[in-house]
């Protein structure tokens, strides 16, 4: 013990002082201002705080190594061989829940899982370019942006109706990938992140600046949400003659009409997305993502086209951004560019990321678990990207494979 | 001379001074890319932490009473490099260390998350409004007629060249003769030889973050006195192009990163100037993308086969 | 009728390195063509080059009368030259059939629509695939592991999967970059048997890279020997065997 302590105690001190410089000019002191006049406010506790857990955390790491050593997180989660065997069994019970939610849930619980569906969505979007090509994409929001706009800027000017326009918002939005897509896709995988992290600005600064078209900083209001077939959930019909669904049904009228629906349709389309992407894994395109990923030069030996396969997977994700995009701006009934900001891309990667490159099951469950938890526990709102990026980065270093790892179904030859 | 010649020569005095901050950011980039070859995505929040320590230090001396501008300087420069060493140091030892030998991409998303991490961090800590520095050093020249287009060249703006051309000077030299130096370049050629000729070569990696931060702090500073204005969120923006500086100029060379960063800021104050100030922005994620797609070796670096 | 491979004059520069100069050779529908010579010799990349992985500096490359030398490699590919790699380039965390199925995707239905309501047409493509692949993984004696992961295989079988996913592409040139290397005598006679095999029963003509005499000297109809970037000697391995330029570059002056 004694060894121990003499061994581990300088660097334990050098690391206390070394967290004593990384907290002092952020947490430690503060800049203050009133009536123009700047003063300093000094706050030691965190500092202190931040000192002695750095500090006792290096002096004790061999005992405390051994301990973290015994607890092993692999085998508290779910294993590979599990997840395949119980992944329909699973994926079916989350669907059942899912469908019951709505109607024993409060308002603002199926409200926030509205939320969370949305970002189901863009997470198993993302998690084609991201999880089934290897493409790093940090722009993935410029396609959220394309289908929300595309949705609110139809509606208003030709009065197109949702319906009418979610095929053409994820058209739009796969078309925009196509158009990104094809010069940048033979850039090496970091440059490519960057570049897509550069397409994503550059159409965040276009819908800011062109007032004219996009209504610039003030975005687009009055959005209408979706309609079931034709009949509107609304107190009074907007048009003349429209009819409205509790009339229709001779119901009385109900706020929580609408949020489930709009729920109910969010589910519709995450399905719709879960269902696509599974497919897809198991075409021939997926086996060539999975052999891109592996190997672009045996791949190009073989005659596959890089360019074009890389091409698929990103506008087949941008798609589901669009889709994401249009459903976003109908049920927000008001889009500006504040929306599709970089931090979105980041939450949707780091929803990835969390869940699993490649892993459905995970990226849903990660998509639940980050759009839910801030809600739940409200007092760390402020903490909450803070969490995010801490969350990337521990992934990476311990469990690069995500929380529930990928499991790619094989195709077998029957002997 | 004529009015359109002073407005030009007045973009080029603006666009110089960007190019200075922007060239001082992007050597951390650039050293960090021709070591290890990855993108340290978190160096702008490095920068813009290199600037609040810079307001801190400041505003704490200005309530000692010290008034000197010099000693302020040298002081505010000399604690901020300290300081956002440190952070470098960490952020390397922390979130990258543990990652080498993994692809790219997974360095990459870790340095994505550090750096929101750390614009969250700051955000918690000094809140997310902007804050106003003083001004330290005020006033300047003016040229031209009287009555007409008058070019405006601020003590500050001399400052900024200044401060950047010496640290600038005292990098090559370092580089080009020091023992840590060579034992720099010899790890940008090949970081497995070097290591097997023994060169600790984990130690030239700190050491690259080490001075990356330090340019980065000064650049923070000078932006912190120059533009009077410092929030959390200028370095994400600041870093992506200062990396369009790092890449304009050749990933990896020294020199690249300063001429890509004046080349950059010209191009901003142009736009600026003659465009439209809100499409600065694009011009330069627009001038990274064509760089990526037309030359990715840049302006000064050197072409890479693809090994078959 | 016009020869299946031509190459004439064909040149790589890197910098200020020739690393292949003045290169020419032809070589005939299904005939065993060899390139020797010591290492740096400058062979894998006069294969890089007619493969499209390099663009040549100088000369140009005909396959079947149509200029490849300006292609990308994978439009190569599908016009019928494939190759192996000296370090086999396997997808190896896929499985052994997988890897074939791979290789056949420009010949699938690989539209999205087909794919997503699994039409008749796209569920007979995909079972063809798995037929041929089995068709193969026989040919070479890999059926057994056909739902092995391809990197769990031994070295020797690797290599003979690796030729097996490009003959499934129905080559009319296949490109095979050093096949004997790694492999013990066994293997090696088990190879030759192969690849005389596919010429006779698929018609391919093999253009090959060796350093294994043996196996060069025995299965080859016409043999170039390159040193230093240039060709030095192109014959029969009678014709090679006996010229004295061939003996001083391979035994040095005595």
């Amino acid at each position: 013990m004694d060894e121990l302590l003499r061994r581990h105690l300088p660097e334990s001190v050098v690391m206390a002082l070394v967290t004593a410089v990384l907290t002092i000019p952020i947490l430690g002191v503060r800049i203050h201002i009133e009536n123009l006049q700047v003063t300093l406010e000094g706050d030691g506790t965190p500092v202190y705080i931040a000192m002695a857990v750095v500090f006792l955390v290096r002096l004790f790491r061999a005992p405390l190594s051994q301990i973290t050593g015994m607890v092993r997180i692999d085998r508290l989660l779910p294993s590979s061989d599990w997840l395949t065997r119980y992944r329909t069994g699973l994926l079916a019970a989350m669907i059942v829940l899912a469908l019951i939610w709505p109607f024993v849930a409060s308002r603002g619980a199926v409200d926030i899982a509205t939320l969370a569906l949305i970002y189901v969505m863009l997470g198993l979007g993302l998690n084609i370019v991201v999880g089934f090509a290897g493409l790093l994409d940090l722009g993935y929001v410029a396609f959220y942006a394309v289908g929300a706009y595309s949705y609110a800027l139809l509606n208003q000017h030709f009065g197109l109706s949702f319906w009418e326009c979610l095929p053409i918002s994820i058209v739009l939005a796969g078309a925009t990938g196509c158009l990104l897509g094809f010069p940048v896709l033979r850039l090496r995988g970091d440059y490519l992140a960057i570049v897509t992290l550069g397409f994503g600005e550059i159409i965040r600064l276009l819908l800011n600046n062109l007032d004219e078209l996009t209504g610039g900083p003030d975005g687009i209001g009055n959005i209408p949400k979706p309609t079931l077939f034709g009949l509107e959930f609304a107190r009074r019909a907007s048009t003349e003659g429209g009819v409205t669904f509790h009339d229709f049904f001779g119901l009385r009228y109900d706020g929580a009409d609408t949020i489930i629906f709009l729920y109910l349709i969010a589910l519709l389309l995450a399905l719709f997305t879960l269902f696509v992407s599974n497919r897809l894994l198991r075409m021939p395109v997926g086996r060539a993502w999975e052999a891109l990923r592996e190997d672009e030069i045996a791949c190009r030996s073989l005659g596959l086209n890089p360019t074009l396969i890389k091409l698929s997977a990103f506008s087949l994700g941008a798609s589901f951004g669009g889709m994401a995009g249009a459903f976003f701006a109908a049920r927000q009934g008001f889009i500006n560019p504040e929306s599709f900001t970089f931090i979105e891309s980041a939450i949707v990667l780091a929803i990835v990321v969390l869940g699993g490159m490649g892993s459905q099951l995970g990226v849903i469950l990660a998509a639940v678990a980050l759009t839910a938890l801030p809600e739940v526990a409200r007092q760390f709102d402020e903490y909450r990207m803070l969490i995010f990026g801490l969350i990337m980065v521990l992934m990476m270093i311990w469990r690069p494979q995500g929380l529930l790892p990928a499991t790619r179904p094989r195709m077998e030859l029957p002997q | 001379m004529s009015e359109t010649s002073l407005v030009l020569l007045q973009q080029v005095i603006n666009g110089l001074t960007l190019g200075s901050i922007y060239a001082l950011i992007a050597i951390g980039y650039t050293m960090v890319y021709g070591i290890i070859g990855m993108i340290n995505f978190a160096h702008g929040e490095v920068y813009m932490i290199g600037a609040y320590v810079g307001l801190l230090v400041i505003t704490a001396l200005g309530l000692l009473g010290i008034t000197s501008v010099p000693v302020i300087l040298l002081l505010t420069l000399a604690v901020c490099i300290l300081v956002t060493s440190v952070f470098g140091w960490t952020l390397e030892r922390v979130a990258y260390r543990p990652l080498r030998g993994n692809p790219r991409l997974v360095a990459l998303i870790s340095a994505i998350g550090m750096s929101i991490f750390l614009q969250n961090y700051v955000q918690i800590g000094q809140g997310a409004r902007d804050v106003a520095m003083q001004p330290l050093v005020s006033g300047g020249w003016r040229f031209g007629p009287a009555n007409g287009f008058q070019v405006y060249l601020s003590y500050m703006q001399v400052l900024i060249a200044v401060t950047t051309v010496l640290f600038m000077t005292l990098l090559t030299l370092f580089i080009a003769r020091s023992r840590m130096g060579r034992a720099c370049r010899a790890c940008a050629q090949d970081l497995d030889m070097a290591n097997l000729l023994g060169i600790d070569t984990d130690r030239v990696i700190s050491l690259t973050f080490v001075l990356g931060a330090g340019l980065a702090a000064v650049a923070g500073v000078l932006v912190g006195l120059y533009y009077g204005l410092i929030n959390p969120f200028i370095g994400f923006i600041a870093g992506i192009k200062a990396f369009t500086a790092a890449v304009l100029g050749g990933i990896g060379s020294i020199p690249g990163a300063m001429l890509g960063g004046l080349v950059l800021g010209l191009a901003e104050s142009f736009t600026s100037a003659y465009l439209s100030t809100e499409y600065k922005d694009v011009v330069a994620f627009l001038l990274l993308v064509f760089v990526l797609l037309f030359r990715p070796t840049g302006l000064l670096g050197k072409p890479d086969v693809e090994k078959v | 009728m016009s020869a299946l491979l031509e190459v004439a004059d064909l040149g790589m520069r890197f910098g200020g390195l020739q690393a292949v100069d003045g290169v020419g050779f032809t070589v005939e529908r299904a005939q065993v063509f060899a390139i020797i010579g010591p290492n740096g010799a400058g062979k894998t990349t006069v294969f890089n080059c007619i493969s499209g992985f390099y663009r040549p500096t100088s000369g140009w490359a005909m396959l079947e009368a149509q200029p490849i030398h300006n292609l990308s490699s994978h439009r190569i590919a599908r016009l019928g030259l494939v190759r192996t790699f000296q370090n086999v380039r396997l997808f190896k965390n896929m499985t052994v059939v997988e890897n074939l199925l791979v290789a056949q995707h420009t010949r699938l239905v690989t539209n999205l629509w087909s794919g997503l309501i699994k039409l008749p047409r796209y569920r007979r493509s995909e079972r063809q695939a798995l037929e041929k692949a089995s068709f193969w993984l026989d040919k070479v004696g890999l059926l057994p592991y056909a739902n092995r992961e391809a990197g769990n295989l031994a070295y020797g079988q690797q290599r003979r999967l690796e030729i097996a996913r490009c003959m499934i592409t129905q080559p009319s040139l296949l490109l095979l970059d050093e096949p004997a290397a790694g492999l013990n005598p066994q293997e090696t006679r088990e190879l030759n048997t192969l690849i005389t095999e596919l010429r006779a029963q698929h018609g391919v003509s093999v253009l090959l890279i060796e350093h294994d005499m043996s196996l060069v000297m025995g299965i080859s109809e016409q043999i170039l020997v390159m040193e230093n970037g240039r060709p030095i000697a192109l014959g029969t391995p009678a014709q090679i065997r006996s010229d004295p330029k061939v003996i001083k570059a391979y035994l040095g002056e005595e």
